[in-house]
């Protein structure tokens, strides 16, 4: 079921290159996080260090803590190919595997885990589909091109395919900037339900985005260009758009910089 | 309008006439020139190949398709190609069986698995195999690679000879057999296999590659789920450029093999032959006619790689649907 996620001074590297400095906050779980803040503030690499997809690129490395309940991601001898089964990934743009029909998109992180049983993965698969919202609009073409979808399924898709494999947390890294807005209500939609049983986590561009989806909502920033990005503050949604403690805060949401 | 008030040279603009630059007519000129270039060329050989074919085949005392031996110039002439097409088919296997797997293991490496400071050392290397003139391949396989595989050829025929392939019908002749030129070959073509599947190796999009992380794969599993599908067709593609220099490999097989008009399965067995052997090793002492039916021989070759060509187009059309190109 869905995790505690407690980051205590996380600092993030590019090679010799700072771009997230000294964060701590707690997520908790069942709930939707925002994450907000100009470009380059570090909140997608933030993200990115909480399934260790950071390190994927080259030169990228991570100090400090993340814990999951009680197990840190980052302790010796943690396998990052078992953090990332645990917590799943939306991208920015939809990423369908363009090879594989819809199906099997959707059945490719099981297949992964060693569910080959047919009978279990059309369970899995359709229960994935429809706790995505997509299930009505697929259903008589499960064996067509994944990459065939309008964007917006698309994005359901992947959504689906994190979903199937049962993660206890789920980032999302601007998942509708790429979408039309039509598009981005049914995941805004979706993401209300998801957090029945997921964490989740999600960096947004859009202001009012996260006004509507998000419980609690993180303000990054950072200092100025090549300065590592910083948390800023971390509150309930309301409380950060109606009344924010830190004068920066209320500076951005309202528009006045950034 | 503007046009005309600023430039009085220009005629005002008559309806659906577009104006041309000079440059414009001048390269549409060029363009349209060379194209037309090359299909006139391409239209004199094949009619002069044809011709002097058909002369050669109308002559013909054996069958053209199913005559083992070469003699064009004895009268009457009886030539056939079978033991040629077996030959050049046998070894472009071997070659492929060989070539591909590692070919692609290596752009693999190249693009995924070594370090950058290895890989593009690495990738030099291949590319320096790939400048290496195919006379000198030849020479190397006929001086050091026939003797040192004598070993591996007596090994394959004590513990398969029972499958008849391998099988070694004299053990104390010379490794000269298609077996030997099929692994030269192999060594030929595998920089083409390489470097061409590295490039689309490259162009995978990140987004696939972390797509598959995100889900937990593993580096082998991320190569499976998202590469490997999408440089499918790319690969194909590469195996075919490489194909295509093994049937057409001239110098090093005429060098390495010892050609004798047997068709046999016993592929260790120092016989046998290819198209472009057999031209390079009659061609200079053949009369008119043994020329013209040489050249008849080129033409079947020309049509089985053409075959091929089209057979690979087939695989890669029918699963376009699928391939990365939509994404």
């Amino acid at each position: 079921m869905a995790k505690r996620i407690d980051v205590s001074g996380l600092t993030a590297y590019y090679g010799n290159h700072k771009a997230i400095d000294d964060i701590s906050m707690t997520i908790e779980p069942r709930s939707v996080t925002a994450f907000i803040g100009p470009s380059g503030c570090g909140k997608s690499t933030f993200l990115r260090t909480l399934n260790r997809m950071h390190e994927v690129t080259p030169g990228g490395r991570v100090e400090g803590k993340v814990m999951l309940d009680d197990e840190n991601l980052y302790a010796v001898g943690v396998d990052p190919v078992a953090v990332r089964r645990t917590v799943g990934m939306v991208f920015q743009r939809p990423n369908p595997f363009p090879t594989m029909s819809i199906y099997d998109n959707v059945a490719a992180g099981l297949r992964l885990n060693g569910t080959a049983k047919k009978q279990d993965l059309d369970t899995i698969v359709e229960k994935s589909l429809k706790g995505a919202n997509l299930w009505n609009e697929v259903k008589d073409r499960l064996s067509k091109p994944g990459a065939g979808l309008s964007g917006g399924q698309q994005q359901r898709l992947c959504i689906a395919r994190a979903i199937a494999v049962e993660p206890k947390v789920l980032l999302m890294d601007e998942p509708c900037s790429a979408l039309d807005p039509i598009s981005t209500l049914a995941v805004e939609d979706l993401i209300g339900e998801l957090k029945e049983r997921f964490t989740i986590v999600i960096v947004t561009h859009n202001m009012q985005q996260a006004a509507r989806v998000s419980d609690r909502t993180a303000f990054f920033n950072l200092a100025g260009v090549g300065q590592p990005g910083k948390l800023v503050e971390i509150d309930d949604t309301e409380r950060i758009f109606s009344n924010p403690s830190v004068q920066a805060t209320e500076d951005y949401i309202s528009g006045r910089f950034g | 309008m503007t046009l005309s008030t600023t430039n009085t040279t220009i005629p005002p603009p008559k309806a659906q006439k577009v104006v041309t630059q000079p440059g414009d007519r001048i390269f549409l000129g060029l363009s349209r020139g060379s194209g037309i270039l090359l299909l006139v060329i391409m239209a004199a050989i094949a009619i002069f190949l044809t011709v002097r074919a058909v002369h050669a085949i109308s002559h013909d005392h054996g069958n053209f398709l199913s005559t083992f031996e070469w003699n064009a110039d004895q009268t009457p002439p009886v030539f056939g190609i079978a033991v040629l097409a077996y030959g050049t088919i046998i070894s472009s296997v071997i070659a492929m069986v060989i070539a591909v797997p590692i070919g692609v293991g290596i752009a693999l490496f190249i693009s995924h698995y070594a370090p950058r400071r290895l890989a593009s050392p690495l990738a030099y290397l291949v590319d320096l195999l790939a400048a290496v003139p195919s006379i000198v391949y030849g020479l190397w396989g006929a001086i050091y690679l026939v003797p040192n595989l004598q070993g591996l050829n007596l090994w394959l025929n004590e513990y398969l000879g029972w499958t008849g392939i391998f099988h070694k019908t004299d053990p104390s002749s010379s490794a000269r057999s298609l077996f030997t030129v099929g692994i030269l070959l192999a060594i030929m073509v595998l920089p083409i296999i390489t470097n061409v599947s590295r490039e689309v190796f490259r162009q995978v999009p990140k987004a696939h590659e972390e797509a598959a992380l995100a889900l937990g794969a593993t580096r082998w599993e991320v190569i499976r789920m998202a590469v490997l599908p999408f440089a499918r067709s790319g690969i194909i593609s590469a195996s075919m450029l490489g194909l295509g220099r093994a049937l057409g490999e001239t110098m090093a097989v005429a060098i390495v093999l010892s050609a004798s008009p047997q068709l046999t399965i016993h592929l260790l067995d120092p016989a046998g032959g290819t198209f472009a052997q057999n031209i390079a090793a009659k061609f200079g002492e053949a009369t008119d006619f043994g020329r013209d039916a040489l050249i008849a021989s080129g033409l079947v070759l020309f049509v089985i790689t053409l075959l091929v060509n089209g057979a690979a187009r087939l695989i890669i059309a029918r699963r376009k649907e699928y391939s990365g190109a939509n994404a």
